[in-house]
């Protein structure tokens, strides 16, 4: 059984004639010690996508499908076994690193907090708990007592990936992790995640605006657009030989250095995501593809089987027959 | 670019002899330290030269002072040392000349919707610079509002007039940013991670816009960036810095394809997506208040810890000596290893 | 909580399709030059722009019910104030031929009695809302304006002037000022304007440090660096970014001040320190303790003027607490 299942998820903001689907139907799996990165532009729903999967949105929004956590409907349950969860089974990391702490508190007691709270452990187990973590995301077990405010962006990083692993959950969601970091610090906390995953068999799923930064940390790799997943498939297939024209127009936007095709030659996509709330009718991307066919405008397309690994993508000129819900996991 | 045809004879170098259209010489930026503390030595010697219609990209880490340096070329700050020369001549710091260095050199900043005033409309926002410089209003102002406008890629550009920023996306922003830039027919513009918080395909869209603008209007620009893809995209040279001092120099191909400073290999093998074995520094960039004795970048090398800069005989001088500051021009590393090493040694542009 | 990076369903947007009804006149004749593309939205001109933001900022204040409630009263106050000569007529003011005996109890004729005199309470009232309500206005603007300038010129140039202005500030604001008004209103000669000074130049502190804390913030963003690259002067910054920027907290600030000024002015009157040949509600205060009304019971002579002087003051201060919170959302000020 896989760690993660999603099953025809939806998110509506909002009631009636105004309101706004921000995800619309996604299907993805994920196993225990793999990792799914779900990447796109801001808008394309992979935030509240992260946000549903622990029923943090705010209360406007509705949900409809399934998650599954370890076989458990997560969009089913009471509340105080929601709460369980939430410490014990899955985590996030948000993005910005800063406001996510607090500025009053030392970091040490924050990471020992919920220890405190959800696994009654002592004060001195805690404590001692909390040294081990920081130890483990390569901060000095001495910089416990440091406040938030002593630490660089990467630093602060850290300490929030050590909270994530506070209570030794199965899943860490991780939005857009290392977005305001340098490369150099970015380097430092993705291979950080990659052993984490790889030595506690954690599932991961990071979201990014970055497919390179996807292509080189996860397994398989989902591509949003417009709240839908418009391709998905083994992480290096998608990067380097994307089906979706969509997945490919941004796959080329991030330029290879050393490779002669993008050198003064910028590729982007002409015009802007699309507004959630009035969406175009048909495939979403068809404004923008620089491939439609007339087609396009009418007749959305369901994800078909693209290539070997379970790579997929919802494109007419994808020759492969529909798949219908989740295709396995795994490659 | 006629007044600095005589100076340029005394250049020895082709590339000087039509005169750069922006150099820096000797510059250095100090702030007060913190309660006493150190001075922080943010621009700590730089020469960098750019040529007309030339894209440059200065590269390196946050807190290494690119930004600072990016002021200081636009006056914005005063250095304590070394000058900004615009097309031959020196700066000054006097309101009236700085006012009229601004209309040929614009600045472009980095998050769009924070450098337009959310009170202006996309017409106020373009048409200030105009404004500021006393251009009279009526019918000749709206004309350059809406051909910068258009020369920026937003048309029809009278759609536009009337919205505010708030109204428009990322890249529409960014590209109201550069039309207000553009309507007062600069010469150079200096542009501070101009895409890094654009998402990916308006990224590509941005930088295409700027290299349309060099090859149209001839219009040269200093991208600050911590992105090495982006001065692959679109630079013709670029400069890498660290800690205040620029580390290496050349053509994006030299550079990018044969770096030869420990610190340049390094940031283009953590590269996402390059798929090479990366060198992935320890610790975080040091302080620029406390800049390390010798090479500054000895106590992060990767070269010095492994011990071949032992083997090269230079573990010394790079605890000790500080590398020479490299020259504005030309291909080189502030680097004893790489020039131990000696590997390929290519004449310096022709010298 | 961080905000999910999907649709936040912004209430402006939904309005704008039906925005065109306004039609407007161009006061710019259309431009044959660009005559293209006839846009699908409605013309641009400033005029209807502003039109557009008026409508918009009089929906958000209408959500406040105790700031509607405030506006009233103002609106009715204020008219009752200008229409005194036709109301109730110059008559009531004169001491020589008031119409009444001394201290009448409220009755058919006289709804609020009369004073000493035998002079309408009612009709001195309504006299004293003008003087009330123009040395408050006037003070406040005057405080305000002054608040403004040291408050923008501080936070804009920032170094050892910030610190000399700011430490005179200072020096203002620990200073109490009824005290201050009281030596002002004593050492000038007495008048209305001698309060509006008094007033004004005491209580322009607290503007000050409120505007320069929001100059500082506005002067951080990254347009003013923009601006100052494309030439500006401080000047041109001052006036074309920090000012709009600093006004609406200016203009909730100028409402609260309102009411403080309207309170001083009654408290000087009520000292004694004002114009006499003026009647004002403070004045008016004083009077009736003068004339024993606290100790004989002739509630008729000192309520009023009691009331209406609390009732304009938080008027004012409710009308001051919608407006913060329309023009600026960020304080949270409640309904």
């Amino acid at each position: 059984m896989s760690l993660l299942e999603i099953r025809g998820l939806r998110v509506t903001y909002g009631r009636g004639p105004s309101a706004v689907p921000a995800v619309r139907g996604v299907d993805l799996t994920l196993a225990a010690g793999t990792t799914l990165g779900i990447a796109g532009e801001s808008g394309c729903g992979k935030s509240t996508l992260a946000l549903a999967l622990l029923r943090l949105l705010p209360s406007s929004a509705r949900l409809a499908g399934t998650v599954l956590l370890d076989g458990e409907d997560v969009l089913g349950m009471r509340w105080g076994r929601l709460r369980t969860v939430r410490w014990a089974g899955a985590s996030i990391v948000f993005q910005g690193a800063m406001h996510s702490l607090n500025a009053v508190h030392r970091i040490g007691d924050q990471i020992a907090e919920p220890l405190l709270v959800h696994r009654r452990e002592t004060a001195a187990g805690a404590r001692r708990r909390a040294a081990e973590l920081l130890e483990q995301v390569g901060l000095p077990a001495s910089r416990a007592g440091a406040y938030p405010h002593e630490l660089s962006g990467g630093q602060r990083q850290r300490v929030m990936i050590a909270m994530a692993l506070a209570c030794a959950p199965r899943l860490i969601v991780a939005d857009e992790p290392t977005t305001a970091l340098d490369v150099m610090i970015q380097a430092q906390i993705l291979r950080l995640i990659e052993r984490l995953v790889a030595e506690q068999g954690i599932g991961l799923v990071l979201i990014s605006h970055d497919l390179a930064v996807l292509a080189d940390t996860c397994d398989r790799l989902a591509v949003m657009y417009a709240g839908r997943v418009v391709e998905e498939g083994p992480a290096r297939t998608v990067y380097d030989a994307a089906a979706h024209p969509y997945g490919r127009a941004l796959s080329a936007a991030f330029p290879r250095v050393g490779d002669p095709a993008s050198r003064r030659a910028p590729r982007g996509l002409p015009g802007d995501p699309p507004d959630p709330a009035a969406l175009p009718d048909g495939c979403t991307f068809h404004p923008r593809c620089p491939v439609a066919l007339a087609g396009c405008a009418e007749e959305d397309q369901p994800l078909r089987a693209a290539g070997p690994g379970a790579h997929l993508a919802a494109c007419v000129h994808v020759a492969g027959a529909p798949v219908d819900g989740p295709a396995g996991g795994r490659p | 670019m006629t007044g600095a045809y005589a100076e340029g004879a005394a250049g020895p170098r082709k590339t000087e002899a039509s005169g750069p259209l922006l150099a820096a010489t000797g510059l250095r930026v100090t702030f007060p330290g913190r309660r006493g503390g150190p001075e922080v030595r943010a621009v700590d010697g730089v020469e960098l030269a750019i040529g007309t219609g030339e894209i440059v990209a200065l590269v390196g880490e946050s807190g290494c002072g690119k930004s600072t340096l990016a002021r200081a070329l636009l006056g914005l700050l005063t250095p304590s040392a070394g000058s900004v020369a615009f097309a031959g001549e020196p700066l000054a710091y006097r309101a009236r000349a700085l006012r009229a260095y601004r209309r040929r050199v614009q600045l472009v900043l980095q998050d769009p919707s924070g450098s337009l005033n959310p009170r202006h409309t996309v017409y106020d926002a373009v048409a200030e610079g105009l404004r500021v410089h006393g251009v009279p209003g009526g019918r000749d102002e709206r004309t350059a509002v809406a051909r910068a406008l258009a020369r920026a890629g937003l048309r029809p550009p009278e759609r536009f007039f009337g919205r505010y920023p708030h109204e428009l996306s990322g890249g529409q922003r960014q590209r109201v940013v550069i039309a207000g830039a553009l309507v007062l027919e600069p010469e150079l513009i200096v542009a501070d991670e101009p895409v890094a918080s654009l998402d990916a395909s308006v990224r590509g869209e941005i930088l295409a816009l700027l290299l349309r603008l060099r090859d149209e209007l001839g219009l040269a620009a200093l991208v600050v960036t911590h992105d090495l893809g982006l001065a692959w995209n679109i630079a013709d040279r670029v400069a890498v810095m660290y800690l205040g001092r620029i580390v290496e120099t050349g053509t994006v191909e030299e550079v990018l394809s044969a770096p030869r400073h420990p610190y340049t290999r390094a940031l283009l093998s953590v590269l996402p997506g390059g798929g090479a074995e990366p060198v992935v520094l320890t610790g975080e960039p040091p302080d620029p208040a406390r800049v390390p004795d010798g090479c500054r970048f000895h106590v992060r090398c990767p070269v010095l810890a492994s011990g071949e800069a032992e083997r090269a005989g230079v573990a010394d001088a790079c605890r000790t000596r500080d590398p020479a500051v490299l020259p504005a021009h030309g291909r080189d590393a502030a680097c004893h290893w790489a020039a131990a090493a000696g590997r390929e040694p290519d004449g310096r542009d022709g010298g | 909580m961080t905000a999910p990076d999907g649709p936040a369903p912004s209430s402006g947007r939904g309005a704008t399709p039906s925005s065109g009804r306004g039609a407007a006149p161009d006061p710019e004749p259309p431009s044959t030059a660009h005559g293209a593309a006839p846009a699908p939205a409605a013309p641009w001109t400033p005029w209807t722009r502003r039109r557009r933001s008026a409508a918009r900022f009089w929906r958000r204040y209408r959500a406040h019910r105790a700031g509607l409630c405030g506006l009233a009263v103002l609106l009715v106050i204020a008219l009752v104030a200008l229409a005194a000569p036709l109301l109730v007529g110059d008559g009531a003011r004169s001491v020589t031929d008031a119409p009444g005996t001394a201290l009448e109890e409220p009755s058919g004729r006289f709804p609020l009695g009369t004073d000493q005199f035998g002079r309408p309470v009612l009709g001195l009232l309504v006299w004293g809302a003008r003087v009330s309500l123009t040395v408050g206005l006037l003070a406040a603007a005057l405080s305000v304006a002054i608040g403004t300038l040291i408050g923008v010129a501080a936070g804009h140039f920032g170094g050892w002037f910030a610190t000399v202005v700011m430490r005179i500030t200072d020096w203002f604001l620990v200073m109490p000022t009824l005290v201050l008004a009281i030596v002002l209103a004593t050492v000038l000669s007495r008048s209305v304007w001698t309060v509006i000074l008094a007033i004004g130049v005491t209580v322009w502190p607290t503007t000050a440090r409120l505007v320069r804390a929001q100059t500082i913030a506005v002067e951080s963003r990254p347009y003013i660096e923009r601006a100052r690259a494309l030439g500006g002067g401080h000047l041109h910054v001052m006036r074309r970014h920090v000012l709009p920027n600093v006004l609406p907290l200016v203009l909730s600030q100028t409402t609260l001040c309102v009411s403080s000024a309207i309170l001083t002015e009654a408290t000087l009157a009520f000292l004694g320190l004002g114009d006499p040949t003026v009647v004002s509600w403070g004045g008016m205060l004083q009077d009736a303790r003068e004339a024993g009304a606290v100790s004989s019971g002739h509630w008729w002579y000192l309520a009023p003027p009691g009331i209406a002087v609390a009732v304009v003051a938080l008027a004012f201060t409710l009308c001051g607490r919608a407006l913060e919170s329309v023009l600026n959302p960020r304080l949270g000020v409640g309904r």
